[in-house]
């Protein structure tokens, strides 16, 4: 089929219409993680938790921190297209999309992971059906289920004009496209009524997305654990929420830039504006970690203070020296010069960052666990095998919901594009008269 | 209404073990075998704390018995989702084993580590599935559990002074559990803290009295006595 008849952004429809090897190579070698994580749960659903590296006095690990850490990475996708869209930033439109992509996985995936950590999943309904509001993880199943209604719509309804023009250049797919495409004429009435759609989401997704992180938080902020009692859980979560959805964006954005060749969409700017915003967040997560860490190590509390030291030169120290070092010291080294910020440093400082938040997640999920305020024995938590394997399939889904989607709709909002280079065109074609 | 309490006396604690092994037989705790031990999936409802202070010569260490403390204001109530953990009218805190979705969110939020999880399908070796407990339920793996006061005992208590046409009485009550019949020391006392000629509330009510960690709020149903408190 011909690219031209798609315009001047031809290019970004191309992998609907060539497929070639690779695809199939990636797509096989996803579904093969894939399908040795789900092995991996069947197993454990079988025999149940047992299978797993959790014990007391830990019985929540790898899949409550998965839980929060593929929540978080979604909010990069939230960030980026809602606060960035109200803030009207025009260098946003052509990673919205793939942003917006982002927070669904990852509220997807990182929900599932609940069902992954429960003992008894196959009573997991039993939160919908008895739920106590008291419960902070009441609190989540609300807020994370608004969270992904939300981001469900707010994925669709910026491409339902794409879907449309997909509707009719492929009339095989018709039946896919021209349901989804919801009868779109592009007429203006339409138009301005999905622009006001838009807007209104974007400016409710925020508020939600701060909820989600709130109180995904305040799971570890209501007990009386030590240093899990804390005010600042809720922002800090917030923060670092931020802080990997936008390294994980920087990822993201390299290897659709690379594999879809979108270098004329995807420029080095947008990865110095990324790169800049992730500089900011590594200066704020310095800020509000030390805010955490100094308050417990002036207050001197016994129990507090055994977690404390546990972290910094006990059996955690390599994670959270490997922490510092993923979370600023990388980001920092490669962010603030320009000679570095190139694409290859923001994307190598993105990746570090994801890494290190989730360090800091297993920082805050694991250690208040293994020191008990009543001298148990003291276990190391290992995960084992079936909870890497079961992060590995998130994982790969995660990637293979990326590659099936660019196979079925352009990953960069085309309609958006063209209607920016009209309003570029029109303000130019105003002022040169004006000038004269 | 009853509000039931226990009292421990540290000082004629011989740290034995009797009542963490009475606690076993007596309520069908599953035994995980040595290998699931080691990882530390061991259940034990009761359990017996060493509290070590100090350093190598000055060494102060004594043995502190651990059954549930049934708080009045219990931390793993108020962040059970599902309503599974819960106080009956007498103030128990118990679990409903057919509602929990082991999450394990008591079990964190818990302070004294008292809340334990059926990580595996563990069965009894033989012939010992022939001595089960019939008044007490098994439960299901997935699931979490914990000291109940010894409630079928409780129960059965109260439908035998009814019976009898009389009201329990404090001598019924003293050793009702198991763990309190099988001390050799006579150190651990049950009863109605509400009634003020109770041993129990009598004995709380000494100045040897203390609770575990008080300064949390949660409220211990259990008191320890010692003439030195930590």
């Amino acid at each position: 089929m011909d690219l031209e008849k798609f315009g001047k952004h031809g290019v970004l429809f191309k992998p609907l219409v060539h497929t070639g090897k690779g695809f199939y190579l990636v797509v096989a070698i996803l579904v093969l993680i894939i399908v040795w994580g789900g092995g991996a749960y069947i197993y454990q659903f079988t025999q149940g938790l047992g299978v797993t590296g959790l014990s007391l006095p830990v019985p929540w690990g790898v899949y409550i921190i998965n839980f929060i850490f593929f929540i978080a990475i979604g909010f990069g996708g939230t960030l980026t297209s809602a606060i960035l869209r109200i803030f009207n930033a025009e260098w946003r439109t052509p990673i919205t999309r793939a942003a917006e992509l982002m927070t669904v996985c990852g509220v997807v995936i990182g929900t599932i992971n609940v069902i992954f950590a429960l003992a008894k999943p196959q009573r997991f309904l039993n939160l919908f059906l008895h739920p106590r509001i008291q419960s902070p993880l009441i609190w989540d199943v609300i807020a994370i289920g608004s969270y992904l209604i939300l981001s469900l719509i707010y994925l669709y309804l910026p491409m339902i004009p794409d879907i449309a023009t997909l509707r009719d250049a492929f009339p095989k797919r018709r039946r896919l496209y021209g349901f989804l495409a919801l009868g779109w004429t592009g007429s203006p009435k339409q138009k301005r009524l999905l622009e006001r759609l838009i807007d209104l989401l974007a400016v409710l997704m925020l508020p939600t997305a701060v909820v989600v992180h709130s109180v995904l938080a305040w799971i570890f902020g209501m007990t009386i654990r030590p240093m899990w009692h804390s005010t600042i859980f809720g922002p800090y979560f917030i923060m670092g929420a931020i802080f990997s959805g936008i390294g994980a964006l920087l990822f993201v954005m390299v290897i659709l830039r690379r594999v879809l060749h979108l270098e004329e969409y995807l420029q080095p700017l947008h990865f110095n504006n990324m790169g800049l915003l992730l500089l900011i967040m590594a200066l704020t997560w310095l800020y509000f970690t030390i805010a955490e860490y100094l308050t417990v190590f002036y207050g001197n509390e016994h129990s507090e203070m055994i977690v404390f030291w546990a972290k910094m030169r006990g059996e955690f120290a390599p994670y959270f020296w490997g922490q510092v070092l993923t979370c600023l010291v990388i980001p920092l080294a490669l962010l603030i010069s320009r000679r570095t910020r190139t694409i290859m440093g923001t994307v190598i400082a993105g990746v570090s960052v994801v890494i290190g938040m989730w360090l800091e997640r297993f920082l805050i999920v694991v250690p208040t666990l293994a020191r008990p305020i009543l001298s148990y024995p003291i276990p190391t938590y290992r995960p084992n095998w079936v909870e890497w394997s079961v992060m590995a399939a998130c994982t790969a889904a995660i990637a293979l919901v990326f590659v099936l989607f660019a196979k079925f709709f352009p990953i960069v909002s085309v309609w958006e594009l063209e209607e920016e280079h009209e309003k570029a065109a029109t303000v130019k074609g105003k002022a040169t008269p004006e000038a004269v | 209404m009853p509000r039931w309490g226990m009292v421990i006396d540290l000082d004629k604690c011989t740290a034995c073990q009797a009542c963490t092994v009475a606690c076993l037989a007596e309520n069908n705790v599953p035994i995980v075998g040595p290998e699931e031990s080691l990882r530390h999936r061991a259940i034990s409802w009761h359990y017996v704390l060493a509290d070590v202070e100090g350093e190598y010569p000055h060494l102060r260490a004594r043995f502190i018995p651990r059954p549930c403390f049934h708080c009045e204001n219990p931390p793993c109530v108020k962040v059970c989702p599902v309503g599974a953990t819960y106080v009956d009218e007498e103030g128990l805190v118990l679990v409903n084993y057919d509602r929990c979705i082991g999450c394990k969110y008591c079990v964190t939020s818990c302070p004294y580590g008292v809340r334990y999880v059926n990580w595996l399908h563990y069965h009894w070796p033989e012939p010992m599935e022939q001595y089960l407990n019939p008044e007490v339920p098994l439960r299901p793996e997935g699931v979490v559990e914990k000291c109940t006061f010894c409630i079928h005992r409780l129960e059965r208590a109260k439908q035998e002074a009814a019976d009898q046409g009389r009201e329990l009485t404090d001598a019924d009550l003293v050793l009702l559990t198991a763990c309190n019949q099988a001390c050799p020391a006579s150190a651990r006392y049950f009863g109605d803290l509400d009634d003020p000629e109770s041993t129990v509330s009598r004995l709380a009510r000494s100045p040897r009295a203390f609770r575990l960690f008080e300064d949390l709020g949660t409220e211990p149903r259990v008191y320890y006595l010692a003439e030195e408190k930590s």
